[in-house]
């Protein structure tokens, strides 16, 4: 398993050769609360880093999900259809919500697991 | 609320403990869920839960002219209710907007009021400001605490006895895993369930012994958002979301809360020619897809223009879809017709649905009312 890394905005991502798997942190899923729906796109759309790619609406409140990376869409998690609390239960296993194939390089803000320990706790 | 930190429960500890996600309500710390509002909801629609209300204002009212001064007071007739008894009330200005949502317990020796957390200092005002010197108010809010133990289990599982013998809207003292207490069969969620008073010293123990004795069967600690997800089920008006001063009883759907032929109160006037020329605007029930929640002030759209706002919305885990009440225009709409509201920026079909949206095992307020 590669490492994960994460981003400002709260998302997670795996990276494995070209293949990227994402999706948003515990301390996302613990803030949002439960999870009640997920809007997505359909795979082989191209994401640019940093674009809004789709929505996750908990009890609370609706939020913006945000492309980690530059790339082309693989796979998105169909089980968040009919599951959406996978996010709330297992966000960094079967509550992954998009693989990418990654375009170019990697972008040099992500953040190890110290630093966005630090975001998330500030 | 003011800069003030937001005050604490006597049950604060507990919530802490119990892993509650605390936030601000009304100038109260509170948990907004402790494990899943999914599960905490559930619980409540299926078994029973507990919460702590004691951010709920309350206030003993003594004094020989006690009924007088709270019958000028309030929108429905005390005299519909006896020694005993409790009742679902309204308090208006003058002008027949709601200052606030309130219960009104009518005690051995004393009245007692209770009121929305957010609005307890202003209605103590309003209620000074009209009660004659024989009158007295004390505000019991911060020595008496008060937990809420809803679902359609209650009564079985409510570690109390003789419970069966206390009518809906019905209180008596008693007591609670052996502490003195006061009994009422009145609620928040729409189920069957009780409210129970007890002193700020022993209300710990209660809830620990009532939590314990209820695990096995399923009984859970709930938070505000099961609090706000079930009220909205049932229907019930949250002050502040779904009404305010600018707000009249018969256009919050109300109405049935204002006994115009009870004698003089504050706001007759106003309210009788609201009656007589008919609401402006009327509250009503609307269904979404899932995913589609709309959300408080979210625009209302029908025939291609706006037809009112979205006043509380949610998802409900119960139902399976989300819903929402609506303040819109009168003329209003009929059960199936379908409109559009505003979610995330985009229109979003909705269809008007009958309300309550859940009707659970508390018998209605309504018929409560004309008892």
């Amino acid at each position: 398993m590669a490492d994960r890394r994460y981003t400002k905005s709260h998302e997670w991502l795996t990276v494995e050769g070209k293949n990227v798997t994402v999706g948003i942190t515990d301390f996302a899923q613990a803030q949002l609360g439960d999870v009640v729906f997920l809007e997505l796109p359909a795979p082989g759309r191209k994401l640019s880093a940093g674009e809004t790619f789709g929505v996750v609406e908990s009890v609370k409140a609706a939020s913006d999900l945000y492309s980690p990376i530059g790339g082309r869409i693989t796979a998105v998690n169909e089980k968040l259809k009919e599951h959406p609390e996978l996010i709330n239960s297992d966000p960094y296993g079967d509550g992954w919500i998009l693989k990418l194939e990654l375009t170019g390089e990697l972008p040099g803000d992500l953040l190890d697991e110290a630093a966005y320990k630090k975001v998330a706790e500030a | 609320m003011t800069g003030s930190a937001a005050r604490r429960t006597p049950l604060y500890g507990r919530h802490v403990a119990l892993g509650g996600r605390l936030v601000d309500f009304g100038g109260w710390e509170l948990p907004q869920q402790y494990t899943s509002i999914r599960e905490e909801h559930l619980a409540v629609r299926k078994v029973a839960a507990l919460f702590d209300i004691s951010h709920m204002g309350r206030f003993r009212v003594t004094g020989h002219d006690t009924f007088d001064f709270l019958q000028r007071l309030v929108t429905n007739d005390l005299a519909r209710i006896a020694k005993g008894h409790a009742q679902y009330n309204l308090f208006c200005n003058e002008e027949g907007g709601v200052i606030d949502d309130l219960v009104v317990y009518w005690g051995e020796d004393a009245f007692f009021v209770v009121v929305n957390a957010s609005n307890r200092e202003r209605d103590l005002g309003w209620m000074r400001e009209h009660a004659p010197s024989t009158v007295e108010i004390e505000d019991r809010t911060f020595e008496l605490s008060l937990v809420a133990f809803q679902g359609p289990r209650a009564e079985e599982l409510l570690p109390a006895i003789g419970l069966s013998d206390i009518p809906y809207f019905g209180f008596r003292d008693g007591e609670v895993a052996g502490i003195k207490t006061m009994i009422s069969r009145t609620g928040y969620t729409g189920e069957d369930g009780f409210e129970v008073f007890v002193d700020s010293a022993s209300v710990g123990d209660l809830w620990d012994s009532v939590l314990e004795a209820g695990r096995p069967a399923g009984v859970l600690p709930a938070g505000l958002g099961a609090r706000d997800a079930t009220r909205l089920e049932a229907a019930l008006r949250l002050y502040g979301s779904d009404m305010d001063e600018t707000v009249n009883p018969y256009e919050a759907g109300l109405g049935w809360t204002v006994k115009l032929d009870k004698g003089d109160f504050v706001g007759r006037d106003a309210l009788a020619k609201v009656r007589e020329d008919g609401p402006r605007r009327t509250l009503i029930g609307l269904r979404t897809e899932p995913g589609s929640i709309a959300r408080h002030g979210a625009a209302v759209i029908a025939r291609g223009r706006r037809a009112g706002v979205v006043t509380s919305g949610t998802h409900s885990f119960f139902l399976g879809y989300p819903i929402a009440l609506a303040m819109v225009e009168v003329p209003s709409f009929r059960v199936g017709d379908k409109v559009a509201v505003e979610v995330r920026g985009r229109e979003a079909p909705a269809e008007v649905v009958k309300l309550p949206f859940y009707r659970g095992s508390a018998r209605s307020a309504s018929a409560a009312s004309k008892s």
